[in-house]
């Protein structure tokens, strides 16, 4: 069993209420878990999520998960 | 027929002229630098009488397009010594279309040392075209724009306005043309490279446009138009980023805090590390939150001018419930918290609309407290002593001359190597050491360290326009192509927010170029866009080098060749001749 720190900002934030902005929650998931298995696991709608980050580097759906990862999920967002 | 108006500030006169036939495809940013390229010395100083300030609205401004209530301003830049566009969302721009106007260019200067005037504008019905009064402004000197803007519609009526804070009439670096939102704030700002002081050098203090009776904007086909319009109002109504109640529409432009801090490349405390341990608290999330908390109520944002449909634009409210600021834009919260280790909304909004009451650009002024706070003048994080610092910069003291000088000026005299600019303007709100394509932005780009000449941000970061490695420094080809596109887009009259949309789905880009075809008669197609681009950077290029730019100019500060960045601990290692190749194509 692996336990990463998620977290959820933007619109994705309905998804964990209770949660502060940014604030990291654990999540336990199974060996080999993906990000995917973790957006599965938070019940995200997999067209809402975007961007993620692992420990600050750019991820996507089908990258592997290690113990004390931590997983920024995004939205579709945009800025200047 | 539209006109250029020239007004001569020499002997406060004006006229109109006929659009030359090499200017008749021209508009925004392609106009207003065509003109500099054509009749402003390269070698000039930029506070003399022979710098030139140009206004123009874009090509399909006016007309009912989607999102296009933009302005382009230009000059040459006492900032950085080259050429300057910036640019503004109002309902000036509108009301100049309105008016026939198709450029404003300011010449000349008062020989009266420190005499400001005010442009009065309106639409004389029986001779068919604009009529002009200057009348003093002395009743408006050195006061804060909040205080003045409500005078102005008492002593007008309903009309648009564009003008300078105290910061133009004190010449500084860091100066901007504010311009009027929708709700009559003087809060939109052509920000960027000191423009507020050449409208100051030439005693200019205020335009005010009465566009009453007015006829409204041409076009050569307005079925065409009208099928480009549509085009582009679908994309921008479909895509996530753009859409009613989407990411622009719910959090704004600072939702980017949180995204650019997870991924390392937020500049904290004057570039010196990628992530700020307050960034939460000063994310797009805590103004949704914080505003809801204050108010009661789930807050979407709003159109900064007529006609906008994402609505980007927040307000954040004091704890009573009243209006504290609009808005607070993504830079102007990294500059003025990030950037100078601030974490607090209270703070960060009454120091942006201290910059909104003065006439200052918020991310030159964030930027140049930073390095005032590794100056020694006042430590990091201190909200309060940021305050009282920015009061005498709307004062004029000495420290606020200082200051208001900008970035790369305070770092010189107060003896601090890290000055994060280019061509003496300051980096906005992506550390280059972190995301590579827009350093390569900000070194190669025409304006100086500038992000919206070239938002690589889109690929790099957010998935926009496809999907690219942050840390690849193979990027030559990526930056020119978005340095090409947003010369043409800046040109439009669209804000530039549009790219998000029409990046993704390109029968919105489509749609734009449809809709200057039925404003202008041409035939344009996608590959267009890129020829109009280049040809727009050329000159811009050339005046430049006019000016003794060199490739020299094209590179980064020194500090940020060896300096490790936090959390990623890299360093800017571009090679210089993957920065020229930018242009030898």
């Amino acid at each position: 069993m692996i336990t990463v720190q998620a977290k959820l900002f933007a619109t994705l934030r309905q998804y964990k209420p209770g949660i502060g902005i940014g604030e990291p929650f654990s999540v336990d998931l199974p060996d080999g878990s993906t990000v995917r298995d973790l957006v599965r696991r938070l019940q995200l709608p997999e067209d809402q999520v975007k961007l993620m980050f692992i420990n600050a580097r750019a991820a996507e759906l089908d990258h592997p998960l290690a113990d004390g990862d931590e997983v920024g999920i995004f939205p579709p967002v945009g800025g200047g | 027929m539209a006109k250029i108006m020239r007004i001569n500030m020499t002997d406060r006169t004006y006229t109109f002229e006929a659009v030359p036939e090499q200017y008749e495809l021209l508009a925004g940013r392609g106009l207003t630098s065509t003109i500099i390229h054509d009749e402003v010395d390269p070698m000039c100083h930029p506070l003399g009488p022979k710098n030139k300030l140009i206004l123009a609205p874009g090509i399909v401004t006016g007309t009912g397009a989607p999102t296009s209530s933009r302005i382009s301003v230009g000059a040459k830049s006492p900032l950085t010594g080259g050429i300057k566009e910036a640019n503004a969302g109002s309902g000036f721009p509108p009301s100049l279309v309105r008016m026939g106007i198709r450029a404003i260019i300011v010449e000349g200067q008062p020989e009266e040392k420190d005499t400001y005037w005010l442009v009065h504008l309106t639409w004389d019905g029986e001779a068919g075209e604009p009529k002009a009064e200057f009348l003093p402004a002395d009743e408006y000197l050195g006061k804060d724009l909040y205080k003045v803007f409500p005078k102005l519609f008492k002593r007008f009526g309903k009309v648009n306005i564009a003008g300078i804070g105290a910061a133009g009439e004190f010449r500084y670096g860091n100066s901007g043309l504010v311009f009027d939102d929708t709700q009559g704030r003087p809060a939109r700002y052509a920000g960027r490279g000191g423009l507020g002081a050449v409208m100051g050098s030439k005693g200019l203090k205020f335009i005010v446009l009465d566009s009453a009776g007015a006829p409204g904007a041409e076009f050569a086909d307005k079925e065409v138009f009208d099928k480009g319009r549509k085009k582009l109002t679908e994309a921008l109504m479909s895509h996530d980023i753009t859409k009613p109640k989407g990411a622009l529409n719910s959090y704004g432009t600072a939702v980017l805090i949180n995204i650019l801090n997870e991924a390392g490349g937020l500049p904290t405390r004057n570039f010196s590390s990628g992530r700020f341990e307050g960034a939460a608290k000063i994310a797009g999330e805590a103004i949704f939150e914080g505003n809801k908390e204050r108010t009661g109520k789930e807050l979407y944002n709003h159109a900064c001018s007529p006609g906008c449909i994402i609505q980007c634009s927040n307000t954040w409210y004091n704890e009573d419930g009243t209006e504290m600021v609009s808005c607070q834009e993504y830079e102007s919260i990294w500059a003025l918290g990030a950037n100078c280790g601030i974490d607090s909304l209270d703070v960060t909004g009454k120091l942006i609309r201290l910059c909104n009451a003065y006439g200052l650009d918020t991310i030159e002024m964030g930027t140049t407290m930073a390095v005032a706070m590794e100056g020694g003048l006042l430590e990091f994080g201190d909200g309060d002593k940021a305050i009282k610092l920015m009061r005498k910069v709307g004062k004029g003291t000495p420290v606020g001359r200082i200051l208001g000088a900008g970035t790369a000026t305070t770092a010189k005299v107060l003896g601090v190597t890290r000055a994060p600019v280019v061509k003496g303007q300051s980096m906005p709100a992506y550390e280059p050491r972190a995301v590579k394509g827009i350093g390569m932005v900000y070194a190669t780009g025409t304006m100086g360290a500038d992000h919206t000449q070239g938002y690589t941000i889109a690929p790099e970061i957010l998935g926009v326009s496809g999907k690219v490695d942050q840390f690849d420094r193979d990027k030559a080809d990526l930056a020119r192509g978005f340095l090409e596109a947003t010369a043409f887009i800046d040109s439009t009259g669209h804000c530039l927010f549009i790219a998000f949309a029409i990046l993704d789905i390109a029968s919105g880009f489509e749609g734009v170029v449809e809709e200057c075809n039925g404003v202008l008669g041409t035939n344009w197609t996608m590959d267009d866009v890129g020829r109009i681009g280049k040809e727009i950077l050329a000159k811009e290029r050339a005046f430049n080098e006019g000016a003794g730019m060199t490739s020299k100019d094209d590179r980064m500060p020194e500090f940020m060749k060896t300096e490790k960045l936090p959390p990623h601990n890299v360093t800017w290692d571009i090679p210089d001749a993957t920065l020229d190749a930018v242009w030898e194509s």
